[in-house]
């Protein structure tokens, strides 16, 4: 029976001793270890958590760096097509331009040489009325003696081959 | 009467290790083939089962040598073992009981305080300021001048009882038990405060496992995060404080071994504890399941009763348990260490032989009461939480309950 009935010397030292003990493991104990670790916690959560983010971060900064990538090969590339346009356009031009040019110098050409063709064959026109004056005034002057009238009659037989040639030009 | 002829725990697994020596060394050791032992069969091997018989009979009757031959008594022997008791009983050596005393102190019209060997394991009749007291089969009782114990009906002592607030074997374990779960949470606790958020180190780290599991895995989960931290302390000084003196309980040497955890009075302050802290933190629809359950009234009149009947059956039931497994433990350990001298009562030899086997079953009942010692901590602490979860707990749909 003893076994089972509870002493009453060791009923009042368990409370004391263990009331005791509560009360300084309690104030003494359990308090700083439960705020350490607690903070410990915390701080492991807050460097999963800081963690996450940088490596989100990171991934964000290479996606960035991605699209930048891409955007500017993009823009180099409109350049380039824009450039080639740009490079045809000039070729072009030049070429259209070069061709008047030398289109234009051609009609000059064309001119200066017709110009050229009209004098000479003016100067021509005059040599042969003045050879043709010399002939005639050689094989007259035997024959006339009124070489005046003569002479002004051949002036306006040569204008009128002027005026012929003209019409037929 | 001889008293005190039972032998405590310490003692016989002491004199146990020194024969199971004696026995691997025995063509270097005489000790065990002394004479005396052939001579006379009725004196047990040894001497060691009848020491405190021959010690008892010493003191109440001179010449009693020759005429006793108590035999042994592995229940009483067994049963003095997971008492408590007034002095430390650590070996019987030549007939004579070797124990440390402890202070003796009683409240009786003042405070009387001597140290429990002058009651010369209750032999003598102690005078303290002018009030005889003697011991009794562990208990202490007022006496006149001549010590006379007084036995009325059904074997019952009529002799007054002081009230007896003694350092026993139990408080002196239970002092040692505090001052060492002092010393290695107060080291923790100053570890924690040195090493800031760094690992654990050293004794840290073998603590601070227990530590979490308790929280996280038997605090936190039974009752709530929102509560755990007011409970916590609580609960864990309670854990620690069976757990490690369940383990002191099982070292069998001198300032150990104690059955602290598995006397009742113990348990049951433990239960007191829980009790109080579960009641007293019980919030409205605690009592609201208690008083006003979910019941057609006039079923009130059953349940009401039953209810509050569980309030203090929840913690009684934590008293048994505890009280119960610990005790089983040390009777189970002794009770193999008791095989020995039984046999060695018939035949010295047979109890050489059975000892072999004792130890092996020792062994492993050490091993298994390593883990209820581990058990019962965390079996009691689990309970603990779960009844206060069950008192803290909000219930925001009153029907979900029963």
């Amino acid at each position: 029976m003893d076994l089972v009935l509870p002493g009453l010397g060791l009923t009042f030292w368990m409370v004391l001793v263990f009331g005791l003990l509560l009360f300084l493991l309690k104030k003494f104990a359990w308090k700083p270890i439960l705020a350490a670790l607690h903070e410990r916690e915390h701080s492991i959560e807050e460097a999963l958590k800081s963690a996450e983010y940088a490596r989100e971060q990171m991934a964000k900064l290479q996606s960035d760096n991605e699209s930048l990538h891409k955007q500017a090969r993009e823009e180099r590339d409109q350049i380039l097509k824009e450039a080639k346009v740009m490079k045809d356009n000039i070729i072009a031009e030049a070429k259209k331009s070069a061709e008047e040019e030398g289109k234009r110098m051609i009609q000059r050409a064309t001119e200066e040489i017709n110009k050229q063709k009209q004098s000479a064959i003016a100067e021509l026109k005059g040599q042969v009325a003045t050879l043709s004056v010399n002939i005639a005034e050689k094989l007259i002057s035997n024959q006339l003696s009124n070489s005046a009238e003569q002479q002004a009659i051949i002036a306006s037989q040569v204008n009128n081959l002027n005026n012929n040639q003209q019409a037929i030009a | 009467m001889p008293e005190n002829k039972g032998l405590s725990i310490l003692s016989k697994l002491q004199l146990f290790v020194l024969i199971f020596v004696f026995t691997l060394f025995s063509p270097v050791f005489s000790f065990a083939n002394e004479p005396v032992n052939h001579q006379t069969p009725e004196i047990k091997n040894a001497d060691i089962s009848t020491s405190d018989s021959l010690d008892a009979e010493e003191y109440a009757h001179p010449d009693a040598h020759a005429e006793s031959h108590e035999v042994f008594n592995p229940g009483k022997m067994i049963l003095q073992h997971v008492k408590d008791a007034h002095d430390w009983h650590i070996l019987d050596y030549n007939g004579h009981a070797v124990s440390i005393p402890l202070p003796v102190i009683i409240y009786d019209n003042g405070v009387h305080m001597f140290m429990s060997s002058a009651f010369k394991h209750g032999h003598a009749t102690v005078e303290s300021k002018g009030n005889f007291y003697k011991l009794h089969e562990g208990h202490i009782y007022k006496t006149d001048a001549s010590g006379a114990i007084l036995i009325g009906d059904k074997e019952v002592v009529t002799n007054e009882q002081p009230m007896d607030f003694s350092i026993t074997k139990n408080v002196f374990a239970m002092l040692i038990g505090a001052v060492i779960i002092l010393l290695v949470f107060l080291t923790v606790a100053k570890s924690y405060k040195n090493r800031g958020n760094s690992a654990p180190k050293g004794l840290q780290s073998l603590i601070e496992p227990l530590i979490l599991f308790i929280k996280d895995e038997v605090v936190v989960p039974s009752v709530g995060a929102k509560h755990a931290s007011k409970f916590l302390p609580m609960l864990l000084t309670i854990f620690f404080f069976i757990f490690i003196n369940n383990l002191l309980g099982l070292i069998p040497i001198a300032p150990f071994g104690a059955n602290l955890t598995g006397n009742i009075a113990v348990t049951m302050i433990l239960a007191v504890f829980v009790f109080i802290v579960v009641n007293f933190s019980g919030n409205k629809y605690y009592w609201k399941h208690i008083f006003m359950p979910d019941v057609p009234i006039a079923l009130w009149i059953l349940l009401i009763p039953i209810e509050l009947f569980g309030v203090i059956l929840k913690p009684f039931v934590l008293m048994l348990r505890l009280f119960a497994n610990i005790t089983a433990g040390h009777i189970i350990m002794l009770g193999f260490f008791s095989l020995i001298f039984i046999f060695g009562e018939r035949n010295m030899y047979a109890g050489y032989g059975t000892s072999v086997l004792s130890v092996a079953f020792t062994l492993f009942m050490s091993v298994l009461e390593l883990l209820v010692a581990f058990l019962q901590a965390y079996v009691f602490t689990l309970l603990t939480s779960l009844y206060i979860g069950a008192a803290v707990e909000e219930h925001h749909h009153a029907e979900d309950h029963h």
